[in-house]
């Protein structure tokens, strides 16, 4: 059984059509029950909810309270590689594009992990591009070894992997795992993946699951939002989001929220997504799955994600760059994945959430 | 559209199961079973005392009703699967009901047996409907194995409070694939109703009927609740709100987007 | 002889078979399941059963249960 069993199911339903039908009463209905059905959940994401946020938005707030309380926890990226052999058309790495290529030696690595341990992070998410020649799994491994000294949660970002991969990484002492599927629609996926491995789309689909039985402990996955209809990727994330949390009740699952931003290449998303339509995603994922983690990137700027916390969000990155090396030698003529948005530092991101209400969490989880 | 159960290849139109234990006297449970038109009837395995006139109870239950045999009496899952291949060895069918009690003074069931009793059974064949105690993990591990409906308790046995375990037995109802049965404890039609308004798929009554002062009205009665919650349940609750009233906007910052 | 009949001792004759047993205790052949030093024996084969001493049997029938 594979997710994809659950998508083919749903696919060739007319959305359009019932995201189109949608009544006022639908939503009061979605917004009484206390367990989302799909077409409860699919109500939440359409046109007619948008006249309804505020309260749909107090219904969020009130879950995430009661599942998570006011906390919020903190992690940053680190870009080891930026290497790449895929010719992904949204991405700043992509192959084909002319940018110094770099790869962070390992007294890179404990340079920069040292720097972001520095600002009390304990939590953080590597990085690579697709390259498993230029980032093998070894080097990985060797890099999580150093990781471990300054880390008590190290998560994964990279190439999707086979299952004793997998296993040999949380071997090593990796315990979460973030992979986005880009985009549900496997058309649209052929067309932003012409070239190398990652056009495979049932092997990155399937990824979280093959994380999930080698040991990963949180698994965080999405779709980038502006290649498709966003109601449709949202949708499918959240199917996915619930097929995975009941199958594998024992690991913590978490979605983002990634919107497409510029970068160096210039590609330009089909489908806008507008602020109002991010906060829509958040609170229909929230209803539809209550335990569900939500994890904001410095995709969106510093006043959106002030205003995003309250509706759902339960983790958020602070100090971050997209440059491999970036927290040492900054991105100003390093080449970035994509431009961030949120540049606060982790002492800055710290406050605001203290100001607001919120306790920044830094360490969640230990390895004991 | 019928809205019937399913359970091995039978399918139950009435929802209320009725227990035959602690009637005043057998022939009641014939006017109880024709008032009630229960579908499946429970019977249990005893020793016969061979110089007792003992009247077999399958006597007084109609022909076309399904049996359901229990495994009361046994202490442990060997004791269990014995009784029940006894049972099936009357040629009474195949269903079964593994009760595996070994305290006796709340008569609640242990899981752990229940479900070694249930592995055996379902590769032996058997439709294995075993009574528990409502803890998740164990009712999963049932489905598992194949049983064919969970039975969890609503609260212990001839103690007619209700469904006490009404939490849990939510929680069983949205995460389990299989039917679920509340067995145990219902003491009256409301209490029928509401596990059928939470969404199970039927209940077992046994004390509560046999023991009241008109068994066979009281046996209508709880037939018509469970058909009442359960309609409650497909009709969808109209609920009111529980939201209070909203504290400061939480979208007022999307009136300045562009 | 001696055997075991739900738990209890009996004296019974030698050679005799099921069949007579259950017939000698003017019980309901239909209505009983017999089990014969654990195995359950159908009731075409009760009369080619020829007990022993200390053989364990165990008569059962449904009665009301819940």
């Amino acid at each position: 059984m594979s997710f994809y069993d659950i998508y083919t199911r749903y696919k060739d339903l007319d959305l359009e059509n019932f995201l189109s039908d949608v009544t006022d009463e639908d939503i009061a209905g979605a917004l009484r029950s206390e367990k989302s059905s799909f077409e409860e959940f699919l109500s939440l994401l359409s046109p007619k909810a948008e006249a309804h946020l505020e309260e749909i938005a107090q219904k969020a707030h009130a879950l995430t309270l009661q599942y998570f309380g006011r906390t919020i926890q903190l992690y940053t990226p680190m870009y080891l590689s930026n290497y790449c052999d895929n010719e992904c058309l949204y991405c700043g790495f992509n192959a084909k594009s002319i940018i110094e290529r770099k790869k962070l030696t390992f007294e890179e690595v404990e340079k920069e992990a040292s720097f972001i341990a520095s600002t009390g992070l304990k939590h953080v998410l590597v990085l690579t591009g697709g390259s498993r020649e230029e980032s093998p799994v070894s080097y990985i491994k060797e890099c999580v070894r150093i990781l471990k000294k300054f880390f008590s949660s190290i998560s994964i970002e990279i190439y999707a992997l086979n299952e004793d991969e997998y296993g040999d990484l949380v071997k090593e002492g990796v315990d979460g795992f973030t992979i986005y599927q880009e985009t549900y629609d496997e058309e649209i996926y052929k067309r932003m993946h012409p070239s190398g491995p990652k056009k495979n789309y049932l092997f990155r689909l399937d990824a979280p699951e093959r994380a999930a039985k080698r040991g990963m402990r949180f698994i965080n996955i999405g779709a980038l939002l502006g290649l498709n209809d966003w109601r449709k990727e949202a949708f499918f994330t959240g199917l996915h989001a619930e097929y995975l949390q009941n199958k594998y009740s024992d690991i913590d699952f978490s979605i983002s929220v990634p919107r497409i931003r510029p970068q160096t290449d210039n590609f330009k998303p089909k489908h806008n997504v507008t602020d109002k339509n991010i906060v829509q995603i958040i609170l229909a994922l929230r209803i539809f799955l209550p335990r569900l983690g939500i994890t904001l990137s410095t995709r969106e700027n510093a006043k959106l994600r002030e205003n995003l916390i309250p509706l759902g969000v339960t983790k958020i990155s602070a100090g971050s760059t997209t440059a491999v090396g970036g927290h040492t030698y900054g991105d100003s003529t390093n080449p970035v994945q994509f431009e961030i948005s949120d540049e606060r530092d982790v002492a800055e991101i710290k406050n605001m959430l203290l100001l607001k209400g919120y306790q920044p969490v830094f360490k969640d989880w230990m390895e004991i | 559209m019928e809205d019937f159960l399913r359970i091995g290849d039978k399918i139950i139109k009435n929802r209320l199961f009725i227990g035959t234990g602690k009637f005043p006297n057998k022939p009641i449970i014939k006017d109880v079973l024709e008032a009630s038109e229960v579908d499946v009837v429970t019977v249990a395995l005893r020793r016969v005392d061979a110089e007792a006139d003992e009247e077999n109870v399958l006597n007084y239950i109609p022909e076309d009703r399904i049996l359901m045999p229990n495994t009361s009496g046994a202490r442990n899952a060997e004791e269990a699967v014995r009784i029940a291949r006894l049972a099936r060895a009357s040629g009474c069918g195949d269903w079964i009901k593994i009760e595996v009690i070994n305290d006796n003074k709340y008569l609640l069931p242990d899981n752990m047996e229940t479900l070694k009793a249930t592995q055996v059974l379902v590769s032996e064949g058997f439709i294995v409907l075993p009574y528990m105690s409502p803890d998740l993990a164990s009712a999963k591990r049932m489905a598992e194995a194949g049983a064919a409906a969970v039975m969890p308790l609503g609260s212990p046995i001839g103690s007619n409070r209700g469904i006490k375990t009404e939490e849990l037995v939510k929680i069983m109802v949205d995460e389990i694939d299989v039917p679920v049965i509340v067995d145990a404890g219902l003491g009256r039609p409301s209490d029928a109703v509401r596990c059928m308004e939470l969404g199970c798929d039927a209940v077992l009554v046994n004390t509560a009927i046999a023991t009241a002062k008109d068994p066979v009205n009281m046996a209508r009665a709880f037939s018509a609740a469970v058909k009442a919650g359960r309609l409650a349940y497909t009709s969808g609750t109209g609920e009111t709100s529980e939201i209070a009233s909203a504290s400061s906007p939480l979208t007022g910052f999307l009136r300045d987007e562009k | 002889m001696l055997i075991k009949i739900n738990g209890k001792e009996n004296e019974i004759n030698a050679a005799t078979n099921l069949f007579e047993l259950v017939a000698d205790r003017g019980l309901n052949q239909d209505a009983i399941v017999i089990e014969h030093n654990f195995e359950i024996i159908p009731k075409e084969k009760w009369e080619a059963i020829i007990l022993k001493e200390e053989d364990n049997i165990e008569i059962v029938s449904f009665v009301g249960g819940g």
